[in-house]
């Protein structure tokens, strides 16, 4: 679990973050949406320590990240996997070099029971025979895979993954998506994710935490957001008329208003 | 940022690289790898220039030089003192500037835009330590060696010219090159290379490794970089032959 108290983290006199407090908790997806600006990015980046916040408290399982001494962060670091945006995979390293590399750091596995590893994970995100091939050879779905792979390497305790679909088309966001889903629930991993992917919301939305100006606006389920009355979330996840209707006609069949085709059919009249 | 805490951050950022590494053998293999880039691939360049700026010197020196009454030796001993004292260390430490410092900056620059440097620190590691470190030690063991064999090649390179163009035979030139030899220029040479290298490689690496934003700025970070560097050695020149000798 992580939890975050009465974050506050500025830049110049602009303030990003301001009074935030919520609870991610242990074998979810914990979900941090919100527009471009709206200061989720910052927040996860305060989370594992690339920012220091100007005020507030951290909390890890392992104790309070704000107040750990930068060796006691260290530690906790080989604990924390991450997922970036552009999946920052090392450019002179191939595939396999890029995952191996947190075990030849911080592991005495011999170099047999390294490949066994890397092999396993690769296996994991579903990325087979790419082992020799370079970031630069390979699409940006597999270098997400790949990144998830080395985050996952070291069977970490906490998942971060920053946009995890941008750049990606629908269908191969989805894959990502439950791929990040089922690690999660297998690892028992507490697994935050950065988005603003509407699919993923929806997917896999354990608990979701929506950002507006740089404060938490709302806090739900993606089995919430349907009924939700905010206005800026609403103004946010449904912000095209395609989105707003599916979501009428979500709510119609969870009322059981819609109950086969022909009522469907009328409504639409 | 003003010049004050862009020397303040510097300083730091030296100080805070200065920690145990997390693995030895991989950060053995990064110093491996750091001397293979700046040292072996620098070799073809520093060898071109060195050759030629010894040939130059030895021609522009002979045709100074009008009268009889000065020996011909005195050509190979003004060749072997400004390649020692000053060509072979400071010239191609400029050069070593420009072709190492530019890719230093430019490579930490585009760790720093596409997030690796953030992966690693994610990773737990002391991202100074093992990204800029190496490359310092690197730095200093290799481009000693560079201009140890510039100075080599370009004496050699002064020998070749004036036996070409028929300034003075090989054997005159090398009675010169024993004249008046004083060791301390070696020594002198040396400890401005030592200087140099740690400018080449600090001064790039605190360029890059500071970059904000894209592409654009790793450009511009690489630029200043190289001048600033060149700037410095300047300086340093100055300074070391004012205190030195």
């Amino acid at each position: 679990m992580i939890e975050i108290k009465n974050l506050v983290k500025s830049f110049s006199d602009k303030t990003v973050i301001d009074d935030t407090s919520a609870v991610f908790e242990t074998g979810k997806c914990n979900l941090i949406i919100g527009a471009s600006g709206s200061g989720k990015t910052v927040l996860m980046k305060c989370i594992v320590g690339l920012f220091e916040p100007d005020s507030g408290e951290i909390m890890y399982d392992e104790g309070s990240f704000t107040n750990m001494a930068e060796d006691e962060r260290k530690l906790l670091r080989q604990k924390i996997g991450m997922l970036f945006q552009g999946s920052a995979l090392f450019d002179s390293m191939t595939v396999e070099e890029n995952v191996m590399f947190p075990l030849n750091m911080f592991t005495n596995m011999t170099t047999k029971e390294k490949h066994d590893r890397v092999n396993e994970v690769l296996a994991r995100v579903n990325l087979k025979d790419a082992n020799n091939k370079y970031p630069s050879e390979i699409s940006g779905g597999m270098k997400k895979r790949v990144g998830i792979a080395r985050a996952i390497v070291l069977t970490p305790k906490y998942l971060f993954c920053d946009e995890p679909n941008s750049g990606l088309d629908p269908k191969t966001s989805l894959v990502i998506d439950r791929l990040i889903h089922e690690i999660t629930t297998e690892y028992n991993m507490t697994t935050i994710v950065n988005t603003h992917d509407m699919n993923s919301v929806m997917e896999i939305g354990e608990k979701i935490l929506f950002m507006h100006q740089g404060k938490k606006e709302w806090e739900g389920s993606n089995k919430d957001i349907i009924f939700s009355k905010n206005e800026n979330l609403n103004n946010f996840i449904f912000a095209s008329e395609f989105l707003q209707d599916a979501k009428d006609m979500r709510m119609l069949e969870m009322k059981g208003k819609i109950d086969d085709n022909r009522n469907m059919d009328e409504l639409l009249k | 940022m003003n010049l004050f805490t862009h020397f303040g951050r510097y300083l730091l950022m030296i100080r805070q690289m200065i920690s145990k590494p997390e693995n030895w053998k991989l950060y053995w293999h990064e110093l491996m790898h750091q001397c293979n880039e700046i040292g072996v691939r620098s070799i073809g360049i520093v060898a071109i220039i060195a050759i030629f700026l010894g040939a130059v010197t030895t021609v522009q020196t002979a045709y100074q030089l009008v009268t009889p009454l000065i020996p011909r030796t005195i050509i190979a001993v003004i060749v072997r003192d400004n390649i020692i004292l000053e060509l072979a260390p400071t010239l191609i430490c400029v050069v070593l500037a420009g072709v190492v410092g530019s890719r230093i900056a430019s490579e930490l620059g585009n760790m720093r835009v596409s997030e690796q440097i953030d992966a690693l620190k994610i990773m737990g590691i002391n991202t100074k330590a093992f990204l800029i470190m190496p490359k310092i030690l690197a730095a200093l063991i290799v481009i000693p060696c560079l201009v140890v064999l510039a100075a080599t090649l370009g004496i050699w390179g002064g020998k070749i010219a004036g036996e070409l163009s028929g300034i003075l035979p090989p054997q005159t030139f090398n009675e010169g090159l024993l004249d008046d030899f004083i060791p301390y220029n070696v020594v002198f040479a040396m400890a401005k290379s030592y200087t140099y290298a740690f400018i080449i490689s600090s001064v790039p690496a605190y360029f890059g490794y500071y970059v904000e934003g894209g592409s654009l700025e790793i450009g511009r970070a690489s630029t200043k970089a190289v001048i600033v560097s060149c700037i410095l050695i300047l300086f340093a020149d100055y300074a070391l032959a004012a205190i030195l000798l």
